[in-house]
This record gives structure tokens, sequence and C-alpha cells, in this order.
């Protein structure tokens, strides 16, 4: 088990230094660098402009950034942000609760709604029910996530007034944060009010960032329940005379989960991209927006950087996805 | 009064096509104490009759019968919820592929116990004594261990053990195996069969015992039913249905054994079971029966008496000879 642990995170290396190329490559091509975003259209004189390159090494042929920008991630150093120049890593850290939050609360709504909405579409196969949820899944499915959230804030936040339009919580409230968790630090801060306003703020960015996942776990649960029900071993369950209820939910579920646990770790590298936009919609502010920030500031070391750290968490759950499986599938853990 | 009591049942498909009778006009019974063979091809029917007695046939099926009564309670009337307070305790089944009937996410400990919490309500303790003693009435070397065992770490001759101990956990009255050698090694297969009967006898449950060797119909059981095409064709004690077979496809069916051959060739039965589209029209056995006449053809064969072993057929066999055959002596079918 330790062994493939170790494994599991060696391959990592050479996963990271291809990423940390692919950024380092593509924020290149984009046209403009830092100091022509900064000083903009009036222009600068060529003095100051090659300071200010020298400065942030721009100066130097590429592959000697490249080498040089490795060195500096080989001592765990992020580089420094071009425009607030305070180091990636702090401002990473500061951030990423928020999307966190955000990403367990849209997985969370994802499983407890996809899951049994899959078991209830595989076990009334062909039905009226069925066909809702599947069609519903797809719709899902094919939503383009900017779309779809902007026709929520519409509906539920400018219509109807049920839920704020951005933001974490409301402006009347402030208290230090202290897990950078605002469920928890709402809860924590003991103010009147806070928390119910923490709560609703997430709910539609949760809606808009879990419906893909939900509708892929919905479908991909309905297809492996199909298959397992057919299985001997649901057959002897039901000669036990075990409810249906055991039977489908005990029996086949546990079955069914290997191939949708799976699934749901996939997923998560999908719910990076999506909270991007979602937490843009909303101005939520997590790593998404702050990346694309980044990108509209040529800010190279908290992009190359930012994207190195989501792919670091990224990597980080599907070693702990396969760990999962391994408790799932008793086969997979003997043989490790 | 028998323990099993089947009376004209009768097992429709819903299929694609349109209706399929697996099962036809079927009447068994099987006594406390007492193993009954069921035999036949592959299509039979014989497996979809007993699914139906355990209510286990998915939903597609219809299934109709006069009787269908179980330890003097009408199966037929019961509600799911009553009906599955029997199935796993009073009467128990154990399958073909021992491999894939258990359960891979669960240890052999929890599929043995779970009938035992559900039926029984017993603890945990309980359960764990009652699991090893099991796992040692079937045979299964240090119980104990083999309790945290999962499926993938036992052998196909332990899976069947385990599903043996599993079918036997609550003291069931009736035990169905459904081939339940077919899928095991020939040197095990004795093994299991052996384990099965002398279990049976111990407890003096009623077995039926589904299977297409008729060398396992001649080692184990009492008494004989062979079924074709989804009806019952004969049914005799097993020592005059190999002595005197009467219906032409039980004789046929022992004449193809290999023990019995007598020239070079092996004989059998020429052509296949009919399925749902070349269902003939009278005699289902007809097309393939060397004694079949232009009255096979055209008008249902009549149940016989005990002392023609309840053969469906126009001309009963009596010692080789058809009774009232106006050609005893047969015709050759062209294989």
């Amino acid at each position: 088990m330790l062994g493939f642990i170790v494994r599991r995170v060696l391959l990592v290396i050479p996963t990271f230094i291809a990423i940390a190329f692919l950024t380092f490559v593509a924020i290149r091509l984009v046209p403009g660098d830092p100091i022509e975003v900064r000083t903009g259209e009036r222009g600068i004189s060529p003095e100051r402009l090659a300071q200010f390159r020298h400065e942030l090494g721009l100066d130097q042929p590429v592959w000697k950034q490249f080498l040089d920008y490795l060195w500096q991630l080989a001592h765990g150093n992020f580089g420094t942000s071009t425009s607030t120049h305070a180091p990636v890593l702090t401002e990473f850290l500061t951030l990423f609760p928020a999307t966190l939050e955000l990403a367990i609360c849209a997985m969370l709504f994802a499983t407890i709604l996809g899951i049994p909405a899959g078991v209830i579409a595989a076990t009334r196969r062909g039905s009226f029910v069925d066909y809702t949820l599947m069609g519903a899944a797809l719709t899902g499915f094919s939503m383009p996530i900017f779309w779809w959230g902007l026709l929520l804030v519409l509906f539920f936040s400018v219509n109807l007034g049920w839920t704020p339009v951005s933001g974490r919580i409301d402006l009347l409230y402030y208290f230090e944060p202290v897990t950078g968790f605002m469920l928890i630090d709402s809860w924590l801060s003991g103010e009147e009010g806070a928390f119910s306003s923490a709560v609703s703020h997430l709910i539609l960015p949760t809606i808009v960032l879990g419906t893909i996942p939900l509708a892929t776990i919905a479908r991909m649960t309905r297809s492996a329940m199909l298959e397992i029900l057919g299985e001997d071993y649901v057959r002897t369950a039901r000669a036990k005379g075990l409810s249906p209820f055991r039977v489908v939910g005990l029996h086949a579920l546990r079955n069914a989960l290997i191939p949708v646990v799976t699934v749901i770790g996939l997923q998560v590298g999908a719910l990076m991209a999506g909270a991007v936009l979602t937490e843009y919609i909303f101005s939520w502010p997590g790593i998404g927006s702050w990346l694309i920030e980044s990108i509209n500031r040529r800010d190279y070391p908290v992009l190359q950087g930012g994207i190195l750290l989501v792919s670091g968490i990224v990597i980080l759950i599907n070693i702990l996805v396969d760990l999962l499986y391994g408790v799932l599938n008793p086969r997979i853990r003997h043989a490790r | 009064m028998p323990l099993l009591e089947i009376n004209d049942l009768t097992v429709d498909f819903k299929t694609g096509s349109g209706q399929f009778r697996a099962v036809d006009g079927v009447s068994l019974s099987v006594d406390r104490g007492e193993i009954l063979a069921i035999v036949g091809e592959s299509g039979s029917g014989k497996s979809v009759a007993m699914l139906a007695v355990m209510g286990l046939l998915p939903w597609t099926a219809t299934v109709s019968a006069k009787t269908l009564s179980f330890d003097g309670r009408d199966l037929l009337t019961l509600t799911p919820r009553e009906r599955r307070k029997l199935v796993g305790k009073d009467m128990a089944m154990i399958f073909q592929e021992p491999m894939s009937s258990l359960n891979p996410c669960f240890t052999v400990g929890y599929q043995i116990g779970e009938s035992l919490k559900v039926h029984l309500g017993l603890s945990k303790s309980e359960r764990r004594k009652r699991s090893i003693e099991l796992l040692e009435a079937v045979g299964i070397p240090d119980p104990e261990r083999r309790l945290s065992a999962f499926p993938h770490q036992l052998s196909g001759g332990m899976s069947q053990r385990v599903m043996i101990a599993i079918a036997l956990a609550c003291r069931p009255k009736l035990i169905i195996a459904d081939e339940p050698t077919t899928a095991l090694d020939v040197t095990i297969q004795a093994q299991i069969l052996e384990l099965l009967v002398s279990l049976q006898r111990e407890t003096d449950t009623g077995l039926v015992l589904i299977t297409h060797d008729m060398g396992v119909v001649a080692e184990t059981a009492e008494r004989v039913s062979v079924h074709y095409a989804g009806q019952k064709i004969e049914e005799q004690p097993v020592g005059p249905l190999f002595a005197d077979p009467h219906h032409p496809y039980t004789a046929a069916l022992l004449a193809a054994l290999p023990e019995r051959a007598t020239g070079k060739r092996l004989p059998s039965i020429p052509g296949v079971v009919p399925g749902q589209f070349d269902r003939p029209p009278a005699c289902l056995f007809e097309p393939r029966c060397r004694f079949a006449t232009d009255r096979c053809r055209t008008k249902v064969p009549p149940r016989q008496g005990a002392i023609a072993g309840f053969a469906l057929c126009h001309y009963p066999l009596t010692h080789g000879r058809p009774i009232g055959h106006p050609h005893p002596e047969g015709r050759e079918v062209a294989a």
C-alpha cells in the first residue's frame, strides 16, 4: 500500500514539469507582456522598458527563463506576482479556501442528488421517471456554464430576488477569517444572520458548478446499476429474501459505486475549469477569478504558479480517489 | 401433504417479438426429506419453473398456476413482503455459477451472516458462531479465517460450498439446487453432490436438483421429472426410469449416455429444442421423435397414468416398444 502511494507520488514529478512547460509556453504565446499591459498604449521610454524587462528576467532567452523557473520551483519558490508583488503561494493559499468551499459544496450537491437519481432511473428502466431523469441529465450536461449561470441569476436573483447576485457574504458582516471557509467562519463569528447570508450566497454558484458533475454522475450511476442489476449475485441477494431496498441499495449499489467513484474523481478536473467560469459570473473571490485576472494582466508568475498548484490539487484528489477505489473494491485492495 | 406442490404452472415471458411460454402446465410435488431431480436440455424451462417458485423471475414474466403451495401456504396469494419471509429462510436456492453468485464486495462471513440477521435476528456473536458452524458443515477448512475472505480469494468449489452454507443458514425445509455442479471441475463435482446429499439427509430437507447430467441423476435422485420445451414429459422413481423409460425423449436421452452406448457411434437426438417461432402445434417432441406419426403432428398428446410414468405421449414406450403404434419398430429420423 505504501509502495503504491510512493509510486503514484513519484509519477507526479514528470506531470508537473509538463504542466509547467505548457503554461509557460501558452502564456507567452498571448500577445503582450506584463510591462506592455501595465504601461498601456501611452508607451514608455526604451530605457525604462529595458529596466523593467531586466527586473522581471524577461530580457533573458526563453529557454533560460524556463530553466530558471524550474530551478525556483525545485526550491519550492512559486515566484512573486508582477502586479501585487506578493508571493504567488501566499495569494493562492488566501484565495483557495473560497474555491475549495464552492467545489466541495458543488460536488456534494452533485453526488447526493446524482447517485439516487441514477439508481431510481436504473430500477425503473424505460419508464416515464427514467426518461425524465435522463432527459434532464442530458440537458444539464449540455448547458454552457456561463449561460446557465446567467439564466439562474436573472431568474432567482433579479426577478424573484431570492438569492444574492454575487459575493460570498453580505457587506454588512465583517469578521476575521479563521479557516477561510465562509460557512465555518460565519458560524464561528456568532453574528446573527451571518451564516444564513453565507449559505444564500453559496446556493446559486453551487448549482451552476454542480450541474455538469450531477448530470455525469446520474448517467454513470444509471448505466453501472443497469449492468450490476443483471449480475448473478444480485439474484443471490434476492434469493436470500432481502428487501428490494437492501438488494439495490447495498448489494448492487456497492458494486456500481466502483466506476462511479472513478467518474467523480475525473470530474474534479472539470470542476476546476468550471470554477473559473462560475467564480467569474458570481464575483466569487477564489482562484478562478484570480487566474482570469492574471491572464488579463499577463502576470506570468501568478498564472504559471496558480495553474501548477491547481493541477497539483487535481492530481492529489485523483490519488485519493484511487485509494478510495481500493477501499470499495476488495479485488484491487488485495492486488496491491 | 407434500412440502412443495405445483399444479399446472405456466410462465410466460414478454419479449420484443411477443409472448414466449417458457414453462407450460408443469405439475410437481416434493416431500420433506426427498430428492427430486428435474432433468432436461437447456431451454426446457426447468430453471425458470423453480425461479418462479422462489419468486425470482424478472418483471417481464407472468406466472400462473392452479396450485403453488409451500409448506401449506399458498404462494400465489402471499404479498411480496410475506413471501420474502419464506424465501432464503424456509426455501433456499443454490445457483449454477458459484464464482459470480457471491457478491465480490462483501466478505464470506457477511454474506452468510446476512440471512441469519434478516430472518432470525441473531446478534453479531451468534451470527459468527453459526457461520463458523456452517462453514465446518460444508467442509471448509479453517472456517474462522475464511469468514473474512472475499469471494475472489476462493476457488469455484469453495465458492459453491459457501453458497451451500448460505442456503443452509436458516435451516430451510426445501433447497433448490440449479445445476450446482455444472460449472465445477469434474473432480469437485462428486464432492459437492455428496456434500449436498449428506446434508440433505442429516437435516431432512426436501431437495430439488435441476440438472442435465443423467449421471448426477442416477447417483443422487429418488424421483426424476423429465422436462422438454417447458413441459413435464415423464416422471418416475429413478430406478424404473433408467430401467424402462416411457417417453421416447427420455429413452433417447438415456441412449445418448456414453456408458450405455453399444455401437461404435454415440447415439444422439437429432435437431434442437423448439423455440419461440418453431413450436410444433401438437406434440412438442414430434419433430425429433423416431416414432412420430400424423396423430402426433395434429393431436395434443394425453397425459398417461402412473404406470406409464405420466408420459405426455400418444404411444408411451414399454421396454422400448411404443404401445398402440402402427409401426412399433419405428423409423429412423435423419440426423
